[in-house]
């Protein structure tokens, strides 16, 4: 059965981790809420670093923890890599050497991921016989994961990988977590705080606050509504799949199909029947009864509002269908109350959606 | 050097190889216990361990002879085992000795082992090592340092410990004659010749001692 279904409650102090999910057991699935949510303490509970009395987790199928049957399967005995927030790479070790712990300890049949995979996949072929100290924090990462994924885990455990990483670094690593994302299939829970991180990665969300589960479902959908935080503030954007039918080499354009229309996006390296990744960002979208005539615009679709909830002081979030009929894309507006107000924007209004930019992830 | 000195040194030597190897052994497992637990227990034991920081070895000498004599439970123990009693014995010495420079050995290491925390043995784990696989491939590579640091002052003290000898194990020339009463002695008889040729090399041997950690020790990381 592909699904992790973890069930753990727990008392820590006056904080309380209460959790009953079901997540799929492929791709990625993003953790995320605010900090103190218990993203990280899930994500223990998950690796069996804590142990929560009358836990149960099941992943694909492998019973991790039935506490009611008395099974608890210690961290070792898991078939998972975790990458820390810190990498906590051995010191006494080289990067080899650091590889190599996890790899000599799994059994020559169950290696899936060869360690020249891992080290072509990270990047770090460069980095073998330095030590961890010589390295950078994006390097010090990207080894770490690459220590995880030579073990060939069954589930990867990721804590906030980036976290402390300053935003070049990030740059650095995202690029090598998406090829993971792409290549191994791997089943990955990914914690982090942050939307642009799980916009770019996370195939399904888990969203955290206060130790519940308050909203579990496809990334997409659950960055667009508007009932949710996610949906609010300067990050709130969604997701669009695209696939590219068309390039305007001389203009440095490609131009996508999606289920609301066609796309443009600026980018010359893209190849026809690429499937595209697009951020469109809610504050990049602006608003129009009639179709603009004589703009500098490229992206603007037929649109129906399908709700509209308040925002920041002053400004209003639009959720939007973009397409036909009611299957199309859906798509986020920020507008100010005051434009919403005298556009009379009400769900069901029929508007256009100007997108200023749009960004693509991969 | 007479005879009488040399055999003074051989046996300090021996007394304390010996000493230093057993703590080293019984020192690890306690450590660690004391780094990790979270027993309300830590507490009386770690004072037990550093009893002999501050008790003068005369009194730790005198409870250990009266434990360890005809009388005493322990001295029951070694005869009802077949063991004799282990006062004015070189094994007695070795007990004595354990005891006495417990906390030289111990307080390095669980010190150690609590500054490694829990993250790399998190690490380790998650990597499918076993707690015991974690210790030896992980804890012991990385507490080098403390154990060199633990080994040296266990033997070092040890070779400079009079008050417990003295109350423990008399002083029977090549049984329980170590260095420090070999000196008393001399100074006693008035030779100060030879207890200079045998406390000067005490204090050479424990300035290179001292001197060879500083080396021994990696520096700080900048």
């Amino acid at each position: 059965m592909s699904e992790i279904k973890a069930v753990f409650k727990r008392v820590l102090g006056d904080f309380v981790l209460d959790v009953s999910v079901s997540l799929p057991g492929r791709g990625v699935t993003a953790i995320f809420g605010p900090s103190g949510s218990g993203k990280t303490t899930l994500l223990r509970h998950i690796a069996g670093l804590e142990r929560a009395p009358g836990g149960y987790l099941a992943v694909n199928g492998d019973v991790w923890q039935d506490q009611a049957a008395g099974v608890f399967k210690p961290v070792h005995c898991r078939s998972l890599g975790y990458v820390f927030q810190a990498a906590n790479l051995f010191a006494h070790l080289n990067v080899q050497g650091n590889l190599d712990y996890g790899l000599r300890r799994i059994p020559e049949s169950q290696r899936k991921v060869s360690l020249v995979q891992a080290i072509e996949l990270l990047g770090i072929d460069k980095l073998l016989h330095r030590q961890p100290a010589t390295l950078s924090g994006g390097e010090r990462q990207r080894v770490a994961i690459a220590r995880a994924l030579a073990t060939s885990p069954h589930l990867l455990l990721m804590d906030e990988p980036l976290a402390a990483l300053d935003v070049q670094r990030k740059a650095e690593v995202l690029p090598y977590l998406e090829r993971l994302h792409a290549e191994l299939d791997i089943p990955v829970l990914y914690v982090s705080h942050a939307p642009d991180e799980v916009a770019r990665l996370a195939d399904h969300l888990v969203l955290l606050g206060a130790g519940r589960v308050i909203a579990s479902g496809p990334t997409r959908e659950l960055m667009t509504r508007l009932d949710l935080p996610l949906a609010h503030g300067d990050a709130a954007a969604s997701i669009i799949d695209a696939v590219v039918t068309q390039t305007e080499p001389e203009y440095h354009l490609s131009h996508a199909e999606f289920a609301g229309g066609q796309v443009s996006v600026l980018n010359p390296h893209l190849q026809i029947g690429q499937r595209l990744r697009i951020r469109v960002q809610a504050r990049d979208v602006s608003l129009t009864l009639e179709r603009q005539q004589g703009t500098s615009v490229l992206n603007i679709f037929a649109a129906t509002v399908t709700s509209i909830a308040a925002d920041s002081p002053g400004q209003v979030m639009v959720a939007l269908n973009v397409g036909k009929n009611a299957g199309g894309a859906t798509l986020l507006a920020r507008i100010t109350q005051k434009s919403c107000d005298a556009l009379e924007l009400q769900p069901g209004s029929a508007v256009f959606a100007q997108v200023k930019g749009v960004a693509v992830l991969g | 050097m007479d005879n009488a000195g040399l055999q003074a040194i051989w046996l300090t030597l021996k007394l304390a190889s010996i000493t230093t190897l057993i703590l080293l052994l019984l020192g690890t497992p306690l450590a660690w216990w004391l780094a990790t637990t979270r027993s309300w227990l830590k507490g009386p034991v770690s004072a037990v361990v550093a009893l002999p920081l501050v008790l003068p070895p005369v009194v730790i000498g005198f409870y250990l002879l009266v434990l360890m004599g005809p009388n005493g439970p322990v001295g029951h123990l070694t005869q009802s085992l077949g063991l004799g009693l282990l006062p004015f014995t070189f094994a007695g010495l070795v007990v004595g000795s354990i005891f006495y420079s417990l906390p030289f050995v111990v307080q390095p290491l669980a010190n150690a082992f609590e500054a490694l925390g829990r993250a790399p043995l998190e690490a380790a784990a998650t990597l499918r090592a076993s707690p015991l696989d974690t210790f030896c491939t992980v804890v012991l590579p990385l507490s080098k340092p403390a154990y060199i640091t633990a080994a040296v002052m266990g033997f070092a003290h040890t070779v400079g410990e009079f008050g417990i000898v003295l109350m423990l194990g008399g002083n029977i020339p090549g049984q329980t004659r170590t260095l420090s009463v070999q000196i008393y002695d001399h100074v006693e008889a008035l030779e100060y010749a030879q207890a200079h040729w045998l406390a000067g090399g005490l204090m050479v041997f424990a300035f290179a001692v001292l001197l060879g950690l500083h080396w021994l020790q990696p520096k700080k990381a900048t």
